[in-house]
């Protein structure tokens, strides 16, 4: 089954909670992004993100198969979003279950990390105050450190 | 002379004016193929900002190019 999605609307966030839910795991884990209402000093009105899907669904797929080789967790599932957010609004949802909580916490940080790095996904923000602009986060590599709050 | 498509997403759709285009082309490999299209549409970004897709894989960009590729330049990402 497909553990990531692109999506063009809000994820159902308690079927993905309950589609986790194992009665081996003890620990459930979850990261949200949110559209912030600042980004580098500039006061953001909403973005819009696009997505070339078919690449992302495999990147993604990939990286939530690394996490479990690495850390052992026992799945986990990711929606991104795409189109028009306005601040607030959920952009990303991430969530992993495992036995023990600290595999679970160390592989949603992973999989946040390499989805921030990997997936082929853009954000034209949309500012009160002057031109739309695509933010560039460059290609990193695995070993860069990256913000994300 | 190779027949193939290409995709576009964020800046370079915008720059090119479209998402999606079918052409031939003598490219040798994707560098040459994007010098070409970057050429033709003045696309702002340097190939070195950029990654390149092969039939929804990421490539080498010293790959030549297969009659029928669709061919995706990945603009820095941002997503999360």
């Amino acid at each position: 089954m497909s553990r990531v999605s692109i999506a063009a609307a809000p994820a159902d966030t308690d079927a993905l909670r309950r589609a986790l839910q194992r009665p081996g795991c003890g620990g459930f884990c979850v990261f949200e992004g949110w559209v912030r209402e600042t980004n580098e000093g500039r006061a953001v009105s909403g973005l819009d993100y696009e997505a070339y899907t078919e690449l992302a669904l495999a990147e993604g797929e990939r990286i939530i198969d690394e996490a479990i080789a690495r850390y052992g967790v026992a799945d986990a599932r990711c929606v991104h979003r795409v189109g028009r957010l306005a601040v607030g609004d959920t952009a990303v949802w991430i969530g992993v279950v495992s036995p023990h909580r600290d595999e679970a916490f160390r592989a949603c940080r992973y999989i946040i990390d390499q989805i921030k790095q990997r997936l082929p996904i853009w954000k034209k923000e949309h500012y009160l105050v002057g031109e739309s602009s695509w933010v560039a986060c460059t290609h990193g590599t695995a070993h860069e450190h990256h913000h994300h709050d | 002379m190779t027949a193939i498509t290409v995709e576009y997403y964020a800046q370079l759709r915008e720059q090119a004016g479209h998402g999606r285009e079918n052409l031939s082309t003598t490219a040798a490999s994707l560098a040459e193929l994007y010098a070409e299209l970057r050429q033709r549409h003045g696309f702002s970004l340097d190939s070195a900002q950029l990654r390149v897709a092969v039939n929804a894989q990421f490539r080498d960009w010293a790959q030549p190019l297969a009659e029928g590729d669709v061919v995706v330049f990945i603009p820095p990402v941002a997503g999360g």
